[in-house]
């Protein structure tokens, strides 16, 4: 306030130029500040990563020399992609291809399954995390203990990463896929759970107010008041979180919790390279395929959304 | 059915400020009741008193020899059905349709379950059907709230009032927000409601006007107190510069407040 007291000299106009060059001022100095700070936190950390780390390589004549790690590391990527790449030639192509995905019927099975792990698991995670976005959120929550008692659930949930939630599962269940869909589901729970308050913590709170007015429970000014203007927001993260888990699924195998991700540990382990591209190019094109699915749907339901009543 | 409301040296006080500041008053059943006053004069905060949005920091409200205050769970809920409340912004669903909306009103005689899965018998659906009729809204019933016209709203709103089938309706400047035309038919339905039905109606309004052409009785609010109590024809300009203050001389004039669209002889 104190800056922009009246001082009685000046007329309006002069004092508005007074006062706007004053925040202008300010607003550099801000920006200026933060870019420092940035810029200062970016570099210590790129500092901790080793990213200007000198290490020796070798020479292609043999000798040793000291080189920047970047520069000295990027050609080893060409190296690592090059080995993963099977030999094809035109002549014997389909023999070629046969060879590339020679076990393209276990992996056929396991992608049927990672994807149903990823189906189910969403399923679990919208269960859980929509019915805990309503006590997680501020503006709902019908008490204090409630809203703590949610949000540390969720935070808890979110914060431990679907391999270790599967590692702990695998342990208590054995191996398969039921470890995975508890690992992917308690995950999504919570970044859902997450998610979905924060779309509640924005709504309009007069709906709620006038189905309280009528005589309404807690549970009816969720129902009629919060979650029509909600719903449109929570199908578009649900299948958004789809795509993520069908990510997620087909890595978490990697510790025995089921679908495809067994299969890059023993190509792995094995040093069967080219079994690692073909796995590869069936998830990639899985996931490309599942985005271009959800996206369409997502956008007819926005689409359905606007369309009778514009 | 009809009772009347009593208001007990009602106080409510937020942090440091009295909005409403001992107030006691008695509305007769069957009146038409407007509550006149300047923004942040306590209208709003009394009617959310009554209605138990807000409660009360001391003082007694009892209807029918019923202390309202200390109402708890299902009662609560039961007097909020009974003193069915209409807010400046509607408070409707936008993205429910109108019936939906104005079924909202019988939630108060519903279980979880069908509460949660929206079921409503023929008999309510009848009923909120025949409150839009009254209110001229029928040909709304199927269409999202947030598609209709500010009147429209506010009388899908009193439709939703009704189903409550309360004892006594509030209204928190039910006509704020409207243009004249609307405002006018707003309180119109009130007024009728008022007379068919013998329901108590308490308004707020910020317009002397409209209280003068609609109310039986005005009830003027200054910093939390009842300022003045009485007719229409009592409330002389003295008074009304009273209530008002200083200030106010822009909203004494009555013609620039008006939110009439036909001049209505004081």
């Amino acid at each position: 306030m104190t800056a922009f007291a009246d001082t009685p000299d000046l007329s309006p106009m002069q004092q508005f130029e007074v006062d706007y060059s004053a925040l202008r001022r300010r607003t550099q100095m801000g920006w200026l500040v933060a870019s420092v700070i940035f810029l200062a936190m970016f570099t210590f950390s790129a500092w901790l990563g080793d990213f200007f780390k000198v290490t020796q390589v070798t020479m292609p004549d043999g000798a040793r020399e000291w080189r920047w790690i970047i520069p000295a590391g990027i050609p080893r990527l060409g190296e690592f992609i090059a080995k993963t790449l099977p030999e094809l030639s035109w002549e014997t192509l389909s023999a070629d291809l046969a060879n590339w995905f020679w076990r393209w019927k276990i992996w056929l099975n396991l992608l049927v399954e990672t994807i149903l792990i990823a189906f189910m698991a969403t399923t679990l995670g919208v269960i859980g995390g929509f019915l805990l976005s309503f006590p997680a959120a501020r503006n709902l929550a019908p008490n204090k203990t409630v809203l703590w008692v949610s949000r540390r659930y969720l935070e808890i949930a979110r914060t431990v990463p679907e391999l270790v939630w599967a590692l702990i599962f695998v342990f208590c269940f054995s191996v398969g896929p039921m470890a995975g869909v508890l690992a992917i589901g308690l995950h999504a729970t919570g970044a859902l759970g997450k998610l979905y308050s924060e779309v509640n913590e924005n709504i309009d709170m007069r709906p709620l107010e006038g189905v309280k007015a009528a005589g309404g429970t807690w549970f009816d000014q969720i129902r009629y008041g919060a979650v029509p203007q909600v719903l449109p927001n929570i199908i578009s993260y649900t299948l958004l979180r789809f795509e993520i888990n069908v990510r997620a699924s087909s890595i978490i195998g990697y510790v025995g919790a089921g679908g495809l991700g067994q299969e890059f540990r023993e190509a792995l382990s094995l040093q069967e390279y080219t079994d690692l591209s073909a796995l590869f190019i069936i998830i990639f094109v899985t996931v490309i395929v599942i985005d271009y699915g959800s996206e369409k749907l997502r956008h007819r339901v926005i689409g359905l959304e606007k369309g009778p009543s514009a | 059915m009809a009772a009347t409301l009593t208001l007990t040296k009602v106080s409510k006080v937020f942090a440091e400020t009295k909005a409403v500041d001992t107030v006691s008053l008695d509305i007769e059943p069957g009146q038409f009741v407007g509550v006149i006053g300047r923004s942040g004069a306590g209208k709003s905060t009394m009617l959310r008193l009554i209605n138990r949005l807000i409660d009360p920091t001391t003082g007694s409200i009892s209807f029918d020899g019923v202390e309202i205050t200390s109402l708890r769970g299902k009662a609560l809920r039961d007097w909020r059905r009974d003193c069915a409340m209409i807010f400046q912004q509607f408070n409707l669903v936008d993205r429910l349709d109108v019936l939906t909306n104005v079924l909202i009103g019988r939630l108060a005689e519903h279980g979880f379950l069908s509460s949660m899965a929206m079921q409503f018998s023929d008999e309510e659906r009848t009923m909120a059907l025949q409150a839009l009729d009254r209110l001229d809204l029928v040909p709304q019933a199927l269409q999202r709230a947030g598609t209709l016209s500010g009147g429209q709203q506010q009388r899908a709103a009193i439709a939703k009032a009704l189903v409550q089938q309360p004892k006594i309706m509030l209204a928190d400047e039910p006509i704020a927000s409207l243009d004249p035309a609307n405002a006018t038919l707003v309180m119109d339905g009130l007024k009728q409601i008022n007379k068919e039905d013998g329901l108590t109606v308490l308004v707020n309004l910020h317009t002397l006007d409209t209280a003068r052409a609609y109310c039986d009785r005005i009830i003027a609010m200054r910093a939390g107190r009842v300022f003045f109590d009485g007719t229409a024809a009592q409330l002389t300009d003295d008074v009304v510069r009273d209530i008002y203050g200083t200030q106010g001389l822009r909203e004494f004039n009555e013609a620039v407040t008006s939110t009439q669209s036909i001049a209505v002889p004081a």
